[in-house]
């Protein structure tokens, strides 16, 4: 599918949810991000880097914090140091300049877009919460045996377990995409944008709201 | 942060509707929609409960029709909702009302509430 505008994105900070009516006074659930203070820190061309891309920097950090070679990473661009920076592959780099600040108004109600973000931790997690297995009979003489996967293999042959067969193991805290949601509402005064669903990570987690790979922008 | 979330919260949120609990008997007076015309329906009954907090908080109204009881919960902030009166205060000892649905007819009814 192509999109008629090219692909933009920004990063923002994950609010928490709430709850709104549309016009045909329904429920939607959104998910409020503050994505203001975006910046273009970097331009990425086919000359120089091989692919053409825009760095963004978001959220606020003390100077003093910032090593001297960020700093000067900044002052080329001639903005004042961000906290986080990500790249936004798009062919459009004649759009951006150096230090162009990125309102959320690049998104308008309506849109979709896909939303990066790392996902909650669950620390250890056994195979019926990480891969959804079914566990073991909770009766029928089941002897301390509930919560476990059961076999993972074969005898003498093969001899040996598969790779990449599904155990426990540390869950959560990956990077995700949710694909194809759609822009709620856009605040460009409070720089707020309100996404219609849920979006991965915890509160305050960082994510990044792409025009969507598989539905794009409305025409 | 949650002061960010509220405030949008709040954008939703309605400042006409009266004050009422668990007991009371309210005329929900309802949008509907048929078509490309809209008319009013009002939906009377005994609240039967409320629960929830800011934009999401709902109330559940009960009523008896024809002998089949209905219950009806609305979002308390939803623009559907044309306006909510309340007819009667009722004197009731519980936050929600479940037990009314096991009872019908005259033990079903709920004492009004005396002003003090």
């Amino acid at each position: 599918m192509s999109n008629q505008k090219a692909p933009v994105g920004l990063l923002g900070r994950k609010l928490g949810m709430t709850q709104t009516w549309d016009e045909n006074n329904r429920v939607v659930p959104v998910t409020v991000i503050a994505a203001d203070t975006n910046v273009v820190t970097q331009i990425r061309t086919a000359e120089t880097d091989g692919y053409t891309a825009v760095q963004i920097g978001f959220g606020e950090i003390d100077p003093r914090k910032v090593n001297k070679p960020q700093a000067g990473h900044f002052d080329k661009a001639s903005v004042t140091p961000r906290r986080h920076l990500a790249e936004i592959r798009t062919e459009a780099i004649a759009d951006y300049e150096l230090g162009q600040a990125v309102s959320p108004e690049v998104f308008a109600a309506g849109d979709f877009v896909d939303v990066t973000g790392t996902s909650k931790g669950k620390g250890f997690a056994g195979v019926m919460k990480r891969h959804g297995f079914a566990g073991v009979s909770a009766s029928h003489g089941a002897h301390r045996n509930h919560r476990k996967p059961g076999s993972i293999g074969g005898c003498a042959t093969p001899g040996r377990v598969f790779k990449g067969l599904r155990m426990a193991g540390h869950m959560g805290t990956d990077r995700v995409t949710a694909q194809s949601l759609t822009v709620h509402a856009v605040d460009a005064e409070k720089g707020l944008i309100l996404i219609k669903g849920a979006v991965p990570g915890p509160k305050g987690g960082i994510v990044m709201i792409r025009t969507g790979a598989k539905k794009g922008a409305v025409k | 942060m949650t002061n960010v979330v509220d405030a949008v919260a709040s954008q939703s949120l309605r400042d006409d509707v009266p004050e009422f609990r668990a007991g009371d008997t309210l005329k929900v007076h309802v949008k509907v929609i048929e078509g490309n015309r809209s008319r009013v329906q009002v939906f009377q009954g005994v609240a039967l409960r409320i629960q929830g907090s800011g934009v999401g908080r709902t109330f559940t109204v009960r009523k008896v029709s024809f002998g089949v009881g209905v219950e009806r919960t609305f979002p308390l902030h939803t623009p559907i909702i044309e306006k909510i009166e309340v007819m009667t205060r009722g004197d009731v000892r519980r936050a929600k009302l479940y037990y009314l649905r096991n009872l019908r007819g005259k033990a079903a009814k709920i004492k009004e509430k005396r002003e003090v």
